[in-house]
């Protein structure tokens, strides 16, 4: 925990600390450069609330000191706004030192990093003992999986099913990664299709898990099940499992708790925007944030993510995409149109009746309740979000689910709800599918 | 809408059991909420409806356990990144959730909508009263910005005493 000390000659303190430091740096690059690797061994995490503007300013001014090589969490923000900062060995008693001399109070978040990650590298080590999958038939859909798992389970589905599966390419994420979408189709020349996707916060992980499940329940069922095997007939299926891979890649490596994507943000330490605020709809305008530490904040510009404009790109190149649904978690909702203004949609009295269909199919497996209305009345403003930018593209039956729960476990989904979840969403997305077929526009 | 005082919202609600579905009570409460003065939690009046379900026996069980462990409990993760938590996490979890409630309605106004995510660490602290004494760092989910806030709470519990939050 923080304490004060009272402040006597803070100028000379301040030059010795700046000495100390230089001094303590040289040795930690050193000794770092013999040993080639970068531990956390006895980094802390130290969280600062700047109480004043003085406080407030010295804190700021920390950021500067980059030999001091501190990763802040949570950058400053304002009075009362948490600041969490990783500090390296060396730094951390002169910090401390420089902290307790300007009287600012601070508490120790985590006391040693590293003993952290080797706990998570452990965790994640039993986990994925599992190796790649050997087919779809073995693969355990009632466990989380990691992205190379998700993304060979993809080419297995694709091998043991080529002439109902295909994998596309859309685009690459900001750390390379490649975006795959997978299509669904028994033949013709672009057909009237619907759009599917999952991940694209990463955190929402019942979602990819979810379109994993989707993936094989399309292939499992295109023939015995009339109505999908009717939908089939007259149009094509695109579903992106991991919409946000460099996201989803953070969240299992990094912190579980990541939304966003992983760009760097000029002019910030902050990484990342909200792919959900970054489409061309209401862009930049109320329901999102223009902070790049924010977890809604909206980007530089209209589809500045790669993962958004792959989309964009496809969507718009395909010119016959009739549904679009984008599945988030946790509250228990279907949403359509609009999110960034309360002006209702054209199509809203359709919309809101195939809705309370699609939640009467999903509550009828295992009495899950859902709500469902336009974004702005059912959960919050949101500028920028995916279906209100395709919905203006034409794209009459755009949809939002939001899966289970309602905050009970939240992201962190137990793995055992994987099934029921993807089983009781599948109805309702075929209720959609259906009403799509039955009224071609 | 009570003028420069606030405005007041009334509530009809039905408390649930997590552990048990089936067991529920009707509940109704009067919140008022102040506005501009961001540091003053809502004001909140709960009447139940009916009795809330005697815990004794699953308090002290969970009490005697801890009393008698040989060293302090220290555990993270809380449930893990799989949603997974053990069985005798399961009341370390529950009082957090209960303890986090205390926070929420502190730290709320009519623009957030909080859940507790997941407990990062928790750390029992030695007491020489009959008080268990639990640290906890929690991670917070705020809906309207969907941050994450990280939250130290200090949290005291004995069976017959109840819940204290000391942050």
């Amino acid at each position: 925990m923080g304490f004060k000390k009272p402040w006597g000659a803070v100028g000379a303190q301040d030059e010795l600390f700046q000495l100390t430091m230089r001094a303590l740096l040289l040795l930690a690059a050193l000794v770092a450069v013999a040993a080639g690797t970068e531990t956390f061994v006895g980094h802390q995490v130290l969280r600062i609330i700047p109480g004043n503007d003085k406080e407030l300013q010295k804190v700021q001014e920390l950021q500067d000191l980059e030999e001091l090589q501190l990763d802040f969490w949570l950058a400053p923000r304002g009075l009362g706004y948490p600041v969490d900062v990783r500090v390296p060995f060396p730094s951390l008693q002169p910090l401390k030192a420089h902290l307790e001399a300007n009287g600012i109070s601070y508490s120790i978040m985590i006391e040693d990093v590293q003993a952290l990650v080797d706990h998570e590298q452990m965790e994640m080590f039993r986990s994925s003992r599992s190796r790649l999958p050997l087919s779809t038939s073995t693969f355990d859909y009632s466990s989380y999986h990691s992205l190379d798992e998700i993304y060979a389970f993809m080419d297995l589905l694709v091998a043991e099913n080529p002439n109902l599966v295909s994998k596309l390419e859309i685009g690459h994420t900001t750390e390379n990664r490649p975006i795959y979408v997978l299509k669904f189709s028994k033949g013709g020349t672009n057909r009237p299709a619907i759009w599917i996707d999952t991940g694209i916060h990463s955190r929402e992980w019942v979602t990819q898990a979810s379109g994993v499940w989707f993936a094989k329940k399309i292939v499992q069922d295109h023939e015995n099940d009339s109505e999908l095997a009717s939908i089939l007939d007259k149009m094509d299926i695109f579903l992106e499992i991991v919409t946000n891979p460099d996201g989803f890649a953070f969240t299992q490596t990094k912190n579980r708790m990541w939304r966003k994507t992983r760009s760097k943000q000029s002019g910030s330490v902050c990484v990342g925007v909200d792919p959900n605020r970054n489409w061309d709809a209401g862009f930049g305008g109320s329901g999102a944030s223009k902070n790049p530490c924010s977890d809604t904040y909206h980007g530089p510009y209209a589809n500045s993510e790669p993962e958004v404009k792959a989309i964009v790109d496809f969507v718009t190149n395909h010119g016959n995409i009739k549904a679009f649904i984008s599945i988030h978690s946790y509250s228990q909702l279907l949403l359509y149109p609009y999110g960034y203004t309360t002006t209702p949609v054209p199509d809203q009295e359709e919309l809101h009746e195939i809705s309370e269909k699609a939640v009467a199919a999903l509550s009828s497996l295992y009495g899950t309740k859902y709500k469902y209305g336009s974004i702005i009345t059912t959960i919050y403003q949101a500028s920028g979000g995916t279906i209100d930018w395709t919905y203006n593209q034409g794209i009459k039956y755009s949809f939002t689910f939001e899966l289970r729960d309602t905050g009970r476990y939240g992201f962190l989904l137990p793995a055992s709800q994987i099934v029921p979840t993807a089983q009781e969403t599948w109805l309702a997305l075929k209720v959609i599918m259906v009403h799509t077929r039955d009224h071609p526009y | 809408d009570i003028g420069d005082v606030g405005l007041k919202y009334h509530l009809e609600l039905v408390l649930e059991d997590i552990l048990d579905n089936d067991s529920t009570v009707n509940c109704s409460a009067e919140v008022l909420y102040h506005p501009g003065n961001k540091n003053l939690p809502p004001d909140v009046q709960l009447t139940i409806d009916g009795e809330l379900k005697n815990t004794d026996e699953a308090d002290n069980i969970f009490y005697n356990r801890i009393k008698s462990l040989e060293k302090e409990l220290v555990a993270e993760n809380i449930p893990d990144s799989h949603g997974n938590m053990s069985p005798e996490m399961e009341p370390i979890h529950l009082l957090a959730w209960a303890a986090s409630g205390y926070v929420i309605w502190q730290n709320s106004t009519e623009n957030t909508n909080f859940q507790l995510a997941q407990i990062k660490h928790v750390k029992q602290v030695k007491r020489e009263d009959e008080y268990l004494e639990f640290d906890y760092m929690i991670l917070l989910h705020e809906m309207v910005s969907q941050e994450i806030i990280p939250w130290q709470m200090t949290v005291l519990w004995h069976p017959q005493h109840g819940v204290q939050v000391t942050q």
